[in-house]
């Protein structure tokens, strides 16, 4: 048989069995009535004690929701979503206000320990003997939709740096929620953004004050549990004047048979010479081998330098969904800002992806830069759709783009869908793409020299995502490179 | 003593059409074969079946390596066994440094004979060594494998493999092509340093230029799928004179 048919065959095998993360945690939990409507609004905004800003502010939203439409310009197909059939929240049981750690749920704990997400201070400094110099790490576990525990936060406080749930960040910094929320992505953005303005139940919340380092990284980690749950998550990352921080975030989902949905909303601001640093590896479930089940992915993540010299950076890593329709942004408005995308996109099995990014910009002298890397295997269908445009005051704008495509097998396709506009005549964009298939030279040049089949196939796609793959840092870059192997190679893992 | 290498009778097929038609040789440990023949002769569908190119179809006949089966393994359990194709068009591997691409492959094979991997600083000193031999730049592993190299530089970083991997045999296709006289006379010398009495060569070529430098101890003439003529290294200087044509008329 020929290399790359048997690599494509291994490729094709990959279904339930190698998703690690499949497992469902048995918790009772609190729900909302199954639907949607103002009361399934008021519903929410009421659990969490919102002050009643913030409940007009969702039925605002809402009703704005009810005149739109979903989008339809993506290259992706899926039946229609019965919005009905959904619950918009669910809790774990019992849920009151969780003092400490110990008054969690003790299932909950063990799902985070699972995936190896240490929620436990202790565990995270002691656990295991740590190489010298390693960051440790503050996490935000968000189960279904309320944030479950978040680590280091004395820790924080006394640096300055705020990171707690949004929903207690609406209580605790309201001015401070107010000032920002819906800034970065307005409620009347896009369906799916306008639907999580309306019902989002929890997220991230992360204030860093002018001059400070954040002194550790930040995390939350995903965990979609509840059937028939969608997941709306907000995250609100704000860097002040001169501040620096840096991002994680993970998300993973029990293997269902029908699909769910998780439309989350991320808004990030950085006022002068800030930075942001944005780093994701998802991994929700991206459905068996027949194309069946998996997480519909629609999101909505924007970044709005706002100051001069301030910098947005995303980095993702999409292995999971079956569904993904994702494009971190930066609206480069301060003069000399500068945007950053880095992206590895693996698409497999019936997995569709549709993901990019927009530069936009308006400042003067704004950089920006776009790595992107598909990989397409299987019968997957993987899109680059990215908006570079600069506005008639954005003067000296500079981007560069690359975006490479890797195709495994003949069964899968790999689309670029770069819009590119220029308004004023000192502008500078480059644009590079290509289009390669691991080809059955290179394979039996690996072999050749004693390299299994698998081997060679992970050597090949780990070289060509590397660009990518040191942006990430170091504790995610090691996942990400395992999470490649796993998502690509039959038998690796 | 049983031959390093036997094909005996081997008919292989690519697609409906039969390329190679019954083609036997014997090849001994320490020995230089050349195979010589106009294009389209055979001679890289030899090099392929023995390392084991997908796509071709053995439809007749055996290859036995120091005794075993060869066509019964995959490709890189052959590797492994000490079977080692230096390709006429070394490919390019993007983002992958050559020095991890060495180590990768060197530790696979250890593995694969049940030697223990080597670590880090041991691999290091090894490939120190074997590059200074062959006049190789340390830089020049850094880089992605085969990525922007000359001619040359592709040549010698397959002799670097064949010198850091000590397999049993080498097969080398079309070593000469793309390269200047000095490229050629560094890569050969090379591969004369690696000449030893356990160690056998199959060296294919076009032209006789190639074995002014590694010198055969035989020399086979293929035409049509066949071997249609054996002798020692006078041969190739005859050929030079006179061409293929005759034995294409042989063979035909």
């Amino acid at each position: 048989m020929a290399a790359v048919q048997e690599t494509v065959d291994r490729v094709r095998q990959i279904d339930v069995d190698q998703y690690r993360y499949g497992f469902e945690t048995i918790i009772e939990s609190e729900k909302a009535p199954k639907g949607l409507s103002e009361d399934t609004v008021r519903y929410i905004s009421a659990k969490k004690n919102e002050p009643a800003w913030m409940l007009e502010w969702r039925l605002e939203a809402y009703r704005r929701w009810l005149t739109m439409e979903e989008p339809k310009w993506a290259r992706v197909e899926y039946p229609k979503i019965d919005f009905q059939d959904l619950y918009y929240y669910s809790a774990p049981k019992p849920k009151k206000t969780i003092g400490s750690i110990d008054e969690i749920d003790p299932e909950i704990l063990e799902t985070y320990k699972k995936l190896g997400i240490p929620l436990r201070e202790i565990e995270a400094l002691e656990g295991v003997v740590r190489p010298e110099g390693e960051r440790r790490i503050a996490v935000d576990a968000v189960f279904d939709s309320v944030s479950v525990a978040t680590t280091f936060q004395k820790e924080l406080k006394q640096a300055g740096v705020i990171f707690m749930p949004i929903s207690e960040a609406i209580r605790e910094h309201p001015e401070l929620v107010k000032q920002y929320l819906g800034t970065v992505v307005p409620t009347s953005d896009n369906f799916y953004a306008t639907l999580n303005s309306a019902v989002f139940s929890d997220g991230s919340f992360v204030y860093v004050p002018p001059g400070v380092r954040c002194p550790m990284e930040l995390s939350t980690y995903f965990r979609i549990n509840e059937r028939n749950t969608g997941q709306f998550e907000r995250t609100l990352i704000i860097a002040d004047k001169g501040a620096y921080v840096s991002y994680l975030e993970g998300c993973t989902a029990p293997q269902r048979d029908e699909n769910q949905l998780h439309a989350a909303v991320v808004e990030l601001v950085t006022h002068d010479d800030a930075e942001i640093k944005y780093s994701t590896v998802q991994n929700w479930y991206p459905g068996n081998s027949e194309g069946k089940g998996g997480i519909y992915n629609f999101v909505t993540k924007r970044g709005d330098c706002r100051g001069d010299r301030s910098k947005i950076s995303w980095t993702q890593v999409e292995t999971g969904s079956a569904i993904t329709w994702k494009y971190p942004s930066c609206i480069l408005r301060g003069d000399n800002s500068r945007g950053e995308f880095y992206s590895i996109a693996i698409s497999n099995g019936y997995q569709q992806v549709d993901s990019g990014t927009k530069m936009i910009h308006l400042g003067k002298n704004t950089t920006s830069r776009i790595i992107s890397k598909g990989i397409a295997a299987g019968k997957s269908q993987n899109t680059y759709r990215g908006l570079v445009t600069a506005h008639r005051k954005a003067t000296n704008a500079r981007n560069f783009t690359a975006c490479d495509s890797l195709l495994i097998g003949d069964q899968c396709g790999a689309h670029t869908v770069p819009y590119i506009e220029a308004k004023n005549s000192s502008t500078l964009f480059e644009h590079e793409a290509t289009t390669s298939k691991i080809s059955e030279d290179v394979l039996f040049y690996c072999v050749q020299r004693g390299l299994s089949q698998e081997e060679a196939v992970g050597l090949v796609v780990n070289g060509f995502v590397k660009d990518v793959l040191q942006q990430l840092p170091m504790e995610f870059a090691v996942e990400a490179q395992k999470l490649i192997s796993i998502s690509l190679e039959g038998s690796v893992g | 003593m049983t031959a390093l290498l036997e094909v005996k009778d081997l008919q292989v097929r690519v697609e409906d059409r039969e390329i190679l038609h019954g083609l036997t040789m014997t090849v001994n440990g320490g020995e230089v074969h050349a195979i010589m023949g106009p294009n389209g002769s055979g001679k890289s569908t030899l090099s392929h079946v023995i390392a084991g190119k997908p796509g071709y179809e053995v439809t007749g006949g055996e290859i036995l390596f120091k005794g075993e089966d060869l066509l019964e393994m995959d490709p890189d359990e052959r590797a492994a066994k000490g079977v080692f194709l230096a390709f006429q068009y070394p490919v390019e591997i993007p983002g992958v440094t050559t020095m991890n691409f060495l180590r990768t492959a060197v530790n696979a094979q250890r593995k694969a004979r049940g030697e223990s991997e080597y670590l880090v600083p041991d691999f290091l000193r090894k490939v120190r060594e074997v590059a200074a031999s062959l006049n190789i730049p340390m830089d020049m592993l850094k880089r992605g494998v085969n990525v922007g190299f000359s001619g040359g530089e592709k040549k010698r970083n397959e002799v670097l493999q064949m010198a850091l991997f000590q397999p049993s045999l080498c097969i080398l296709d079309e070593m000469d092509s793309g390269l200047d006289i000095d490229a050629l006379r560094i890569a050969a010398d090379g591969v004369n340093a690696l000449r030893s009495p356990d160690r056998a060569m199959v060296v294919i070529t076009h032209y006789q230029r190639l074995l002014n430098y590694i010198i055969p101890d035989h020399v086979h003439v293929m035409s049509n799928g066949r071997v249609v003529k054996s002798g020692g290294k006078e041969l190739a200087l005859e050929l030079e004179a006179t061409g293929y044509a005759q034995y294409e008329e042989v063979a035909a």
